[in-house]
């Protein structure tokens, strides 16, 4: 019973090592070589999936990427994967594979009731069915569609797995080693150019590994060992097996997926099970062959319907047969060569031929075979369910619309020939218009937009020999212009079978009476009435019919389907092919995994962390962090069972009442050199900057051209032509984009330098009013007093050894300075600052504090300048100089900034002095208003005022500067809150200022 | 994703470069009358050609410079790159 479809001496599987694996839960044996599909068809397996839509019983149909139908989930080492295709997979140890969409069983599938059902279930069925009532949709058919479509299972655990990406640049890069990559990679290599070799499959040859053909004297397979085995041993030639480009992007970016690991069983260790390649090819040699077409036919998609050119792939590289009774179904004579080769096995194949008798090289070597021929005959339907087990054969009449006479005959599976398809796939992505080609029904690239070239079939090209002429010619001419040299390599001599014309008949008619299903497309359930529905319900162009149908969609993207969907479009609508046009083709050629995509790109390598120098002492205090872009801050520092409320609570207290320390590293620097330094922070800022004397520092604001306040922060003048500015964490990228914009382009004139500085130096924020006691401990060499640093002050110190920048400034709206030293220092300033001001009741403070402290002074931060507000809005107003321009003046003037109820930022406290209010509420007059109850505007910051001891927030309302002592309601739907509130200033704490002048 | 050959770099991956929009564009000088028209063209509109686009790019993950670059808006084919005092004609 094992194996017993697999056949002696043929195959280039390795007979020597057996594999064993499970299949629905069974066991069974296969070599390796094989792919998960050839194994079980070596153990007479067809039935491996239900159909997507009508549950219909599904085989295998290709042996490769043509597969439309024998989709898996896959169980390896732990992992579930869905959807992987059976015809691609290797074989491996262990493996377990299973069907999908189907329950209880694939051989008895529940779902398989939509199969008797179909006539409702016509072409755009859900978009009819379940438009009414509107209220059933999320609670009854979309979970109703969503449990019976579908393929597999995605898996919810975490991907073990190592993926890899990896970056390759290449004069040449060939897609595919059969004849016409083999031949125009290697006469590429020969003339010097740097070439990349990709073949999908593990054996490199492509059609060589199959085709009866020999190239100089050799057999296809042996002649393509040698080239490959060549190439292997050059140094400009990188060959790549398991490699599929799937995807042609600009400026000749290819996207490459490397199956590295899945076909090993002991992957060492830091191999990837797949990797991701971007290859940047100054030229591309589209090598990517032809895929056959089926003629459609009833109930064509019957487990033991193939693909004739996969039945001999069986035969020649896994030595399986697909059937011991075959019936070949063909409109050409390529078919005849799987004739054949079912022949030498001692098989006797039945060819159906839809053409008239007539002579050539195949036919005449099939007839001197004694292999039966009926010219002038089609499959009608196959017969069975679960498998073919018989056919209704007709001889059609002369115009080949209808049948003479109709038999039924025995064969346990039907291979279907209707020509062959060019892969035009990577050519489209490229931007390549098709081109339709009448010799062979198909199109083919035309006009080239990017550096792409198509050779061999994938260009129409059927016959090898001139398949290798133009390889070896492309080859060397594309090489020659970049590599400019001139060495060129002859064509080797060929030998093949000649083929006769082949006929256009693709699809069989239906006898009177009878109802057969004939699909188009096997991976989305579309049959011919499917199309002609959409058609009589109206959809013309060839992209609408796709999306009504689901024609081509999916992971097959139309590969067996496309043309002949297209030839009946053609047929209804009395037009040509060409007419009708293709739709279009969209990367990936075929799937790849998410895991892939992603790469080494997950935790944390996702993005890169940015910690400051002090972050080790955070994590000993336990800190807990908060994400400030990519920077991690201490959001607080836990004592005990703390809640951050608490937490901060305190910390905000301890500033008010002694002294803190707030890690202020994250804010951004930029240094600013040039004699013209002090015109340039003139114009970028609206204040004035021309006056500020050496060793002050002063507070700014930006705005962008349209007038809105971009970022605010301090400068301090260094020197005499030098500056140091801050920024605001998350600002900190786009105002050093902002000041090179202006710069090098607005005024160039200007002599300025800016670099960013933000991770040269670690700063750490001293505020309270113990904070001078500390610095003068800190520095005891520097007088630190009011008179000699006063607010806006800056000054150099020697900090135990060690230079530092001291700048008194205060963003807590305490007498305060910040501390900078380089980088490498900042943990060692930290520590000393630490021990220096334990007497002092000095504590650390996050984030959480910081906010607090500046919201009751009534300091603007993100919330109040986020993208929409001018500084009129949030009381910026006294900072714009009426003396001079600057970036974002002119827009001042409009008639909306200025309007007399314009809205200003304010203070709100709730009147029960408890409720602390939602960031984000919406201020109205009346909570219980009819909807959309008009908003005058909306909480932008909330905090606890340790100073007062009440919740306290900032709002930007409506008419504010006339609002002050109004009650509004905070309402807010998300957290299902109405606040009464009453509006007050935004100084909510030491309104004067007095504390930072201290 | 597109080849950009930085004037001052080289050919370098998009990757690395940020997009900055038109660049024919010329702010109004400082200190002067403008008229509304002429400001509201100047931050807000802008032309979306089909086809030849002279645009600036900013290599921010290399050499920090602004650079102008002439670009098919349809097939994203790059005739030329030029430093800001250099002129694509």
């Amino acid at each position: 019973m094992s194996q017993s479809y697999r056949i002696k001496n043929e195959g280039l599987i390795n007979r020597n090592k057996e594999i064993i694996f499970k299949f629905n839960g069974k066991k069974y044996t296969g070599y390796e070589g094989d792919t998960l599909a050839s194994a079980l068809l070596a153990n007479g397996v067809h039935l491996v999936g239900r159909s997507f839509k009508y549950h219909r019983p599904r085989g295998f149909f290709g042996a490769g990427v043509d597969e439309p139908n024998a989709k898996l989930q896959i169980q390896l080492n732990g992992h579930s994967e869905p959807n992987v295709n059976a015809t691609e997979f290797e074989l491996v140890e262990g493996v377990e594979a299973s069907s999908q969409n189907c329950w209880p069983s694939v051989e008895f599938d529940i779902g398989a009731i939509n199969n008797f059902l179909n006539r409702f279930f016509p072409a755009g069925f859900y978009y009819k069915t379940f438009m009414w009532p509107k209220s059933f949709w999320y609670k009854i058919y979309e979970p109703f569609i969503r449990k019976a479509a579908g393929l597999g299972i995605a898996s919810v655990e975490k991907d073990k797995e190592r993926y890899e990406h990896k970056y390759e640049y290449c004069d040449l890069l060939v897609t595919g080693s059969g004849p016409a990559g083999l031949s125009s990679a290697y006469s590429a290599a020969k003339n010097g150019a740097k070439v990349i070799l990709a073949e999908d499959k593990p054996r490199f040859g492509g059609s060589l590994l199959t085709d009866d053909v020999t190239i100089d004297n050799l057999s296809g397979k042996d002649w393509a060992d040698k080239i490959i085995n060549e190439l292997k041993e050059m140094p400009n030639v990188i060959v790549k097996n398991r490699s599929q480009v799937f995807g042609y992007y600009d400026h000749n970016m290819m996207v490459m997926f490397e199956r590295t690991g899945d076909h090993l069983n002991d992957k060492p260790k830091y191999t990837p099970r797949q990797r991701l390649w971007y290859v940047r090819a100054k030229e591309v040699l589209l090598s990517t062959g032809s895929i056959e077409r089926p003629i459609v036919f009833g109930n064509n998609d019957t487990p033991g319907v193939f693909l004739s050119a996969a039945a001999k792939e069986y035969i020649k590289v896994y030595g399986v047969l697909v059937g011991k009774k075959p019936l070949i179904f063909t409109n050409n004579d390529s078919a005849y060569e799987t004739a054949l080769e079912f022949k030498k096995q001692g098989i006797e194949p039945i060819i159906l031929d839809t053409r008239e008798e007539r002579s050539s090289e195949l036919i005449d070597s099939a007839k001197n075979q004694n292999i039966q021929i009926k010219f002038c005959h089609a499959v009608i339907a196959a017969n069975g369910y679960k498998k073919v087990r018989s056919a209704q054969i007709g001889k059609l009449n002369k115009e080949k619309t209808g049948f003479e006479n109709i038999q039924t005959i025995e064969c346990d599976c039907i291979c279907v020939s209707g020509f062959w398809t060019p892969t035009v796939h990577l050519a489209s992505q490229s931007g390549n218009k098709l081109k339709f080609n009448d010799d062979i029904d198909a199109f083919i690239p035309d006009k080239s937009k990017q550096n792409e070239t198509s050779v061999g079939a994938s260009n129409g090209t059927f016959t090898l020999k001139k398949t290798l002429e133009d390889g070896f010619k492309t080859g060397f001419e594309v090489s020659k212009n970049i590599t400019n040299n001139n060495i060129s390599t002859s064509t080797p001599n060929s030998n093949e079978t000649k083929k006769s014309v082949h006929d256009k008949f693709w699809c069989s008619p239906l006898p009177d009476g009878k109802n057969y299903k004939r699909f188009v497309d096997f991976q989305n359930d579309v049959a011919v009435s499917d199309i002609e529905v959409a058609l009589r319900e109206g959809y013309r162009s060839i992209e609408h019919v796709k999306r009504y149908t689901t024609l081509g969609m999916a992971t097959d993207q139309g590969r067996t389907s496309n043309l002949n969907g297209l030839q009946l479009v053609a047929n209804v609508e009395k037009k040509i092919v060409p007419q009708v046009g293709h739709t279009t083709f969209r990367p990936p050629f075929t799937p790849i995994t998410i895991g892939t995509i992603v790469g080494r790109e997950i935790d944390m390598e996702y993005m890169p962390t940015r910690k400051t120098p002090m972050h080790t002492w955070h994590e000993k205090n336990n800190a807990v962090f908060v994400d400030a872009g990519a920077w991690k801050r201490p959001r607080y520092y836990k004592q005990g069972n703390e809640s951050l409320f608490e937490a901060s609570k305190r910390e905000a207290k301890n500033v008010r009442d002694h002294v803190g320390i707030c890690d202020v590293t994250t804010l951004g620097k930029i240094d600013i050199k040039g004699p013209d330094a002090a015109e340039f922070l003139n114009r970028v800022y609206t204040n004035a900057w021309l006056k500020l004397p050496i060793g002050k520092a002063r507070y700014g604001v930006m705005l962008r051209e349209d007038g809105i306040v971009m970022d605010d922060g301090t400068t301090t003048r260094i020197s005499e032509n030098h500056y140091h500015m801050t920024t605001t964490t998350a600002q900190a990228a786009n105002v050093l984009s902002h000041l090179e914009y202006y710069l090098q382009i607005v005024w160039p004139e200007l002599n300025v330098n800016v670099i960013s500085t933000t991770e040269q130096w670690a700063g750490a924020a001293l505020a309270g009013p113990k904070s001078r006691d500390v610095l003068a401990k800190l520095f005891p060499n520097l007088d630190v007093t009011n008179e000699s640093l006063p607010f806006m002050g800056y000054t150099e110190g020697d900090l135990f050894g060690i230079k530092a920048r001291i700048f008194r400034i205060s963003f807590s709206g305490e007498l305060a300075y910040e501390v900078n030293v380089e980088s490498d220092y900042g943990l060692y300033m930290w520590e000393k600052i630490i021990e220096i001001g334990r007497e002092f009741n000095i504590q650390p403070y996050g984030t959480e504090a910081l906010s607090t402290l500046r919201i009751e002074m009534g300091h603007v931060a993100g919330p109040e300048l986020d993208g929409r507000t001018i500084p009129y809005d949030v009381s910026l107003e006294g900072l714009l100089s009426k003396k001079k321009d600057f970036i974002g003046k002119r827009s001042l003037q409009k008639e909306a900034f200025n309007k007399n109820d314009r809205q200003k930022i304010v203070g709100l406290v709730p009147t029960d002095k408890k409720s602390s209010i939602p960031e984000g509420s919406h201020l109205v007059v009346d909570k219980n208003a009819k909807l959309p109850n008009p908003k005058l505007g909306h909480v932008s910051s909330s905090c606890w005022s340790v100073e007062n001891n009440n919740p306290f927030s900032l709002a930007i309302v409506k008419d504010g500067k006339n609002m002050i002592g109004k009650k509004l309601f905070a309402v807010s739907p998300l957290k299902n809150t109405a606040i009464e509130v009453e509006i007050i200033s935004s100084h909510y704490v030491d309104h004067e200022g007095k504390r930072v002048r201290s | 994703m597109l080849n950009i050959n930085c004037p001052y770099c080289g050919d370098r991956s998009q990757k690395e470069f940020a997009y900055g929009g038109d660049g024919t564009v010329k702010r109004p000088e400082l200190n002067k009358e403008v008229s509304d028209e002429k400001w509201n063209e100047f931050v807000y509109l802008r032309k979306s050609p089909r086809g030849k686009h002279i645009e600036l790019w900013h290599h921010i993950a290399g050499c920090r410079q602004w650079f102008k670059v002439q670009r098919d808006t349809v097939t994203h084919e790059i005739f030329k790159t030029a430093k800001m005092n250099e002129e694509i004609k």
